[in-house]
């Protein structure tokens, strides 16, 4: 197991609604939760994951993710099991967008 | 001069058989014990044997005896096969009784067929794709004997092949008209055959194998294994390429993408009105995916490579979409579908392992020599094709906007894969295994399945590139790092010439589409497992037993 932690400062969309968990670790490969926090504007991410060795790909979709949504005052923990990032940010999208609802 | 000497040699080997054999020998029908004394009577060193293995129907008898004739009486056979599926296949030259290969594919074997050549006891002549090797039987590698598979044979020879006819009607007659000798294994012998398939004056003997032949139901996929991934990228594919060039003859390559893309056309495509207007006429093998679309009225006629196990009850009660014949039974014919697939359809879209940076695209890895089948063929603009469709006349404008030359059409030709294939293995890269593997097996050329002038567009999670739009080398590489996610390829990409790719509509993305994400569930699926394609077949589709998973 790995751990890889990401903080992103200034995020400008901020998430109302209920705690969302999509994937589930079992069945799927991947768990992800998002639940607004009280983070001084930004948006934290911490990946517990299977396969060791990939954080540089990781940035990189951190990085795709926060540019396409920039949210502010967010907590993302990811739990994966060997996901590809096509899964990860499909997920991630999908959350987000059932989340912000009309505002996405 | 002579100018008989195939007659008179054909003439001498039936005349070995009949000694061979005697009174055992019932007009063409000889008991399945004496098949071995059979082929040592026919069989001269050296002959070329064409093996009837399919992508479905093997002649998996006859295979069997050959592989275990005696090497000191029969040698250095010449086999000529569009499918090594079995380990027979192989055995013939292990033990000697073959010593040269001229094939298209080898899929289950092909970790096997490295390591014969490796050790020279395969010498491979070329790998090709189905249509080509079937062409080579005709001019300048004509079977000496063919050992070929039917479902039933009257005492005339005559030939019911019933929906597996595959093949068959190519072998026999590039055999017979030279000359050469005809053998079959059938599943029964009857009084009277249901329809004729061969005639029988092409067929010189006919054994009734103990067991029916065997079956491969290779173009089965079960829903329940299709991803979300796969989902989102087949929403893609219909919205930003079926319904975007209005194709409505297609072929669709195996796999779990494209029956995404099959079962989305009920629920996706019927939600954006495009039923009558994408997808109509398919040259694709009758396999279970297909159902829910017939079903809905999308589907009006689909012609066959071969058929699919399970499907037969379906198919008999579909006569207006399948090619039925008199019997009530489909008829699938390879050679002439590959030929429809070519040049009456407007795209193929299928799935792959490695596209590199100029858009070649392969499925071969190191240590295996797998071959080809039919995408080649399907994945290739007809440079012969002179009809018009709008599908055709788009793609063609696109590829030519701009620069100084006659009006002509272009094949769609899409490459649909995951930047990642599993274990994490990139699907994007800067050179190909099939690199390696012509260092290897000592080819003249790389083993490429699509090349890259033939590809139109590659398809991923990330998006769709358009390599028509591309106007210089370096746009297409760039369209395509677009697309390769982050692989490393994906990675390397210049940020700016993407962004300006994408404004310019050579890289369309999901969102740029209106696809919405939400919706790329599994939900949308039109069957999540194989129990909701029998029930969309009204009960019809028999899954075999190893799809019986409920």
């Amino acid at each position: 197991m790995e751990t890889l932690n990401y903080r992103f400062e200034q995020g400008t969309r901020r998430l109302t609604a209920a705690p969302e968990v999509v994937g589930v670790v079992g069945s799927g490969n991947l768990e992800v939760l998002i639940e607004p926090a009280a983070l001084d504007g930004a948006c934290t991410i911490e990946i517990s994951t299977a396969a060791v060795g990939f954080g540089k790909i990781w940035e990189a979709v951190m990085n795709d993710f926060h540019a396409r949504w920039a949210l502010a005052d967010t907590r993302i923990s990811i739990n994966d099991m060997g996901a590809t990032p096509a899964v990860v940010s499909l997920r991630l999208d999908q959350a987000v967008q059932t989340m912000l609802g009309d505002a996405a | 001069m002579s100018w008989n000497t195939l007659q008179q040699n054909r003439a001498a080997r039936l005349q070995r058989a009949s000694a061979a054999l005697g009174v055992e020998l019932d007009g063409k029908s000889l008991p399945a014990a004496r098949i071995a004394d059979l082929l040592h009577a026919v069989l001269e060193c050296g002959d070329r044997v064409c093996l009837e293995g399919n992508n479905q129907k093997q002649a998996d008898f006859l295979g069997h005896a050959l592989a275990n004739l005696n090497p000191e009486r029969v040698n250095n056979l010449h086999m000529l096969q569009s499918v090594l599926a079995l380990p027979e296949h192989l055995d013939v030259f292990e033990r000697g009784v073959a010593s040269r290969l001229d094939f298209s594919f080898s899929g289950p074997q092909a970790a096997r067929v490295a390591r014969l050549a490796a050790a020279g006891k395969l010498n491979i002549g070329a790998i090709h794709t189905y249509l080509e090797l079937f062409s080579r039987y005709f001019i300048d590698l004509p079977p000496r004997v063919c050992l070929i598979a039917a479902e039933a044979a009257d005492r005339h020879g005559n030939l019911y092949t019933g929906p597996n006819t595959e093949d068959t009607p190519a072998i026999v007659e590039a055999t017979a008209f030279k000359q050469g000798i005809v053998i079959v294994q059938v599943n029964k012998l009857v009084d009277k055959v249901p329809r004729v398939d061969v005639p029988g004056d092409w067929v010189d003997f006919v054994v009734q194998s103990p067991r029916p032949y065997y079956i491969e139901p290779l173009f089965t996929r079960d829903p329940a294994q299709i991803s979300e991934i796969q989902v989102l990228m087949a929403m893609m594919a219909i919205k930003g390429i079926y319904a975007e060039y209005e194709v409505q003859r297609l072929n669709h390559g195996i796999g779990f993408d494209t029956a995404a893309i099959e079962l989305l056309l009920p629920t996706y495509a019927e939600s954006l009105g495009l039923r009558g207007k994408i997808g109509k006429h398919w040259a694709l093998n009758p396999h279970p995916a297909l159902i829910p679309a017939i079903e809905a009225g999308f589907v009006s006629s689909v012609h066959s490579f071969g058929s699919e196990l399970g499907m037969e009850e379906y198919i008999h009660a579909r006569p207006d979409v399948f090619a039925i014949g008199p019997d009530g039974s489909m008829r699938s014919n390879r050679a002439m579908c590959q030929a429809a697939g070519h040049y009456a359809c407007d795209m193929f879209i299928g799935s792959t392992l490695q596209i590199d940076l100029q858009g070649n695209s392969s499925t071969a890895t190191a240590g295996r020599i797998a071959g080809f089948g039919g995408a080649s063929n399907m994945g290739a603009d007809a440079r012969g094709r002179r009809h018009a469709s709008p599908a055709w006349l788009k793609a063609g404008e696109q590829a030519r906007a701009g620069r100084n030359t006659i009006p002509r059409g272009q094949k769609l030709v899409v490459q649909m894969v995951e930047t990642f294939r599993e274990h994490m293995q990139p699907a994007f890269v800067e050179k190909l295994d099939a690199w390696v593997l012509m260092e290897q097996a000592k080819m003249a050329i790389p083993p490429v399945m699509i090349y890259g002038d033939d590809v139109t567009h590659i398809l991923t999670e990330e998006g769709i590139a358009n390599l028509l739009l591309c106007r210089t080398d370096e746009e297409r590489e760039q369209a395509i790092r677009g697309v390769a996610g982050y692989t490393p390829v994906g990675l390397g990409r210049d940020k700016r010439m993407v962004e300006n790719l994408r404004d310019r509509g050579v890289i369309t993305r999901a969102e740029d589409l209106g696809i919405d994400k939400r919706l790329a569930t599994r939900d949308l699926l039109a069957a999540r497992n194989m129990k909701d394609l029998v029930r969309a077949s009204g009960g019809l589709y028999n899954p075999p037993k190893r799809f019986r998973n409920w």
